[in-house]
């Protein structure tokens, strides 16, 4: 039986594909919406930290699993290893409904004017792709503030002098700081930086119909059980889903895009919840697959047409695999600052996420959440004992009197960092997999090592009786920050899509995800993702509604 | 989600913790608060008896017993034994391979079994295969350094992770650290 014909089929139900469903199937279009996951629930895993989605030894709660997943990493020296998804080479990012958005930390960073014009602000940087973006922090303006409302934003704008200019404030008031949150308050003002609630997409109050959060501190990386973290999965796909419009196919692999013998993209195919191969035309295509499986969906599309993949004739896609390298600094004490009022990441500075002297952009600086049990056990001062007995008398006297000031360093795009196919390896369904390569630009490393420094210091101010630095910024990048591997530009051959998220040489690709960025900001990137699904999502259904069918 | 069961299980918690402190919940009540049930096993799934004794003596060095219960009361190795046969099963080759090695090595060097040597000669055998000084075959190419940060790590997660797999026995470590469990919000309950 062959599926019905839709307007719209999106592949993802993540940041991105949750927020172009509802923009999409809102303005009338039918909508496929497809996930390689399900919904999952917070009972399934509860707060078992070794099986979560920041601690994986057990492997990653919300998927994708060990059982049919791999991917390839290329070593420093040239040679590859196939690694298990729950792995941290693997780069993984949730594979659920809602996606990461299930299970993140939450910040909700915008990213600043600068972030959008980096080229312009910095120059050229010897040996990375620093570009500016064709559209501006402006452009994006009012699909930030829509994400904040939308999907919900708890924060104080006002506090951040450093904070891009806004229209609206936030829905919600800022959260508490919690205990080491206002010790390092006073530490920060003290050194003259500017301290303020960090923007969370959590319910400060009851916001949505749903409930306000209760301050768990196992909160990143796991579900939430009152169902306070706002996502996708519990704001714009059920709206999505509402409409009668939008029809969510879970547990389905989307394989390649169909393209037809006039070499237009007619559909996907993809492997139903039996495994079963299936076709599903439409209109249009929307990608939003992560910044590591979206350029795999289209380097594994090939054809005459495209003969090394859709949207690759230039050699980009794939291309400026971009992540956060995270620096920062401990800080021991000698008397009690945790007062288990999570999830611990409560607090933050600007001050650094540009105009460094001798640096390209920054980083914000915030106090790290919750170093759970298990995880803190490797958090020691250089050289100390890793096992024994005085690795256990650390854990009693430290855990509750340690803290961690942290950031993402905005990275260089490198070009030869990067995600390609692999020629031989493939997973459960017989899909070549992700093959990737490739280190950050060496600027990154310097970039860490100052946002360390003040990370530092900020914590010797405020009293730490021992610090030291953990610095970033080395080998190849990724992780749940993920992006740039999709470019937007204006220039098809040094771009993949154009400022709508339309894939050069296609009128009806598009893709709406982390693969866009040019540049990652040196902010957690959520709701710049949510941002750019409202801003290619309002694009697609406002021509949609003018009657342009994209031929 | 239910939230019905959820706000029971919530005033359970509560009613649990007011009542008789969270100190003296019950093995068995802490796991119906996990929503998952553990059955006595008999037997071990994946080491020999020999191996138990062995790998108890290991796990009681990476965390020592004090004030508080080490690695072998702990469970630790009864959460390995578990993961062996689940998530872990791309380790046993490693485990057969290190345990029998290791008991080579203390054979050959002390005419002893690992877990019969003093306390100071064991610690001083792990450190020598922590950093690569062990005699033998076994040893080389990495495996050395490779498998005994596959030991500490994993005996560490036995102690210090979530009791549903295995380890961490009635919450011990979380109990040493002074968190309760379930948390409960604001301050802890224990008062450590």
């Amino acid at each position: 039986m062959s599926n019905k014909h839709v307007n719209a089929v999106i592949v993802g139900a993540g940041a991105g594909g949750g927020v172009v469903a509802k923009e999409l199937s809102e303005a009338g279009m039918s909508v496929v919406l497809f996930e390689r996951g399900d919904w999952v629930s917070f009972d399934a895993h509860d707060i078992d930290e070794l099986l979560s989605q920041r601690t994986t030894v057990l492997g990653n709660a919300f998927g994708p699993d060990n059982e049919r997943y791999r991917r390839v990493v290329v070593n420093e020296d040239g040679s590859t290893k196939v690694v298990l998804a729950s792995e941290n080479d693997y780069n993984n990012v949730a594979a659920c409904v809602g996606s990461g958005t299930v299970s993140y930390g939450a910040m909700a960073w915008r990213f600043m004017r600068e972030d959008f014009k980096m080229k312009t602000t910095y120059g050229h940087v010897e040996g990375s792709t620093l570009e500016d973006w064709p559209i501006s922090y402006d452009d994006l303006e009012h699909c930030y503030e829509k994400a904040e409302w939308e999907i919900g934003v708890a924060g104080d704008a006002a506090q951040n002098p450093f904070a891009a200019p806004r229209k609206k404030p936030y829905p919600m008031p800022p959260f508490s700081y919690n205990k080491e949150a206002k010790i390092l308050e006073s530490s920060m003002k003290r050194l003259g930086l500017h301290p303020f609630p960090i923007p969370m997409l959590r319910n400060s109050i009851p916001f949505n119909g749903r409930a306000a959060c209760v301050r768990r501190r196992s909160c990143c990386g796991f579900a939430c059980p009152i169902n306070a973290k706002c996502g996708t999965h519990n704001t714009v796909i059920p709206a999505a889903l509402s409409t009668g419009n939008c029809e969510l196919r879970t547990n389905c692999i989307v394989s390649k895009l169909i393209i037809n013998d006039k070499g237009r993209i007619t559909g996907v195919s993809y492997f139903d919840k039996d495994n079963n191969s299936q076709e599903q035309t439409a209109d249009i295509i929307v990608i939003c697959a992560s910044a590591t499986e979206t350029p795999r969906l289209m380097l594994n599309s090939k054809s005459k047409f495209f003969p090394t993949g859709v949207g690759n004739r230039y050699d980009w896609v794939g291309r400026n695999f971009q992540g956060h390298a995270y620096t920062g600094a401990f800080g021991l004490f000698e008397y009690d600052i945790f007062d288990d009022i999570g999830p611990g990441a409560t607090i933050a500075i600007s001050d650094f996420s540009h105009h460094n002297r001798g640096i390209i952009g920054g980083g914000i600086l915030a106090n790290e959440f919750t170093r759970l049990p298990y995880f803190f056990t490797n958090i020691r001062p250089p050289g100390s004992p890793t096992w024994g007995k005085s690795h256990k008398e650390f854990q009693k006297k430290y855990f509750k009197r340690n803290t961690q000031v942290v950031g993402p360093i905005q990275e260089m795009p490198f070009f030869d960092s990067r995600v390609q196919v692999d020629p031989s390896v493939k997973d459960f369904w017989g899909i070549p997999v992700i093959r990737l390569s490739g280190h950050r630009h060496p600027k990154d490393v310097e970039g860490c090592e100052f946002l360390s420094s003040k990370a530092e210091l900020i914590l010797k101010e405020a009293g730490a009786s021992f610090t030291w630095q953990s610095i970033g910024g080395k080998g190849l990048s990724g992780g749940q920050h993920q992006s740039g591997t999709c470019r937007m530009g204006n220039d098809p051959q040094t771009s993949v899509v154009d400022k709508f998220g339309r894939v050069h040489d296609t009128s009806n690709v598009f893709v709406a995800d982390a693969s866009l960025h040019v540049t990652n900001g040196g902010f957690n990137p959520a709701l710049t993702i949510m941002a750019l699904g409202y801003w290619v999502g309002d694009y697609i259904a406002s021509e949609w509604q003018k009657g342009n069918r994209f031929v | 989600m239910d939230d019905g069961n959820r706000l029971s299980r919530r005033d359970f918690v509560k009613i649990a913790t007011l009542s008789a402190g969270a100190l003296s919940l019950t093995v068995g009540s802490l796991s119906f608060i996990e929503g998952c049930t553990t059955t006595p096993k008999t037997g071990t799934l994946f080491f020999s008896e020999n191996e138990i004794k062995l790998m108890e003596a290991i796990a009681e060095q990476i965390i020592p017993t004090d004030e508080w219960p080490g690695g072998r009361n702990a469970g630790v190795v009864n959460f390995l034994d578990e993961q062996l046969v689940g998530p872990y099963r791309r380790f046993q080759q490693d485990y057969r391979k290190g345990l029998e090695a290791l008991e080579k090595t203390c054979e050959n060097k002390f005419h002893s079994k690992f877990e019969k040597l003093s306390w100071d000669s064991q610690t001083a055998v792990l450190q020598d295969m922590e950093a690569s000084r062990l005699n033998g075959e076994a040893w080389k190419n990495g495996f050395s350094k490779y498998y005994f940060e596959l030991l500490r790590s994993h005996c560490m997660q036995g102690f210090y992770g979530s009791p549903r797999h295995g380890g961490n026995k009635d919450y011990i470590s979380y109990k040493m650290i002074g968190i309760d469990q379930p948390p409960i919000v604001g301050e802890n309950r224990y008062g450590i």
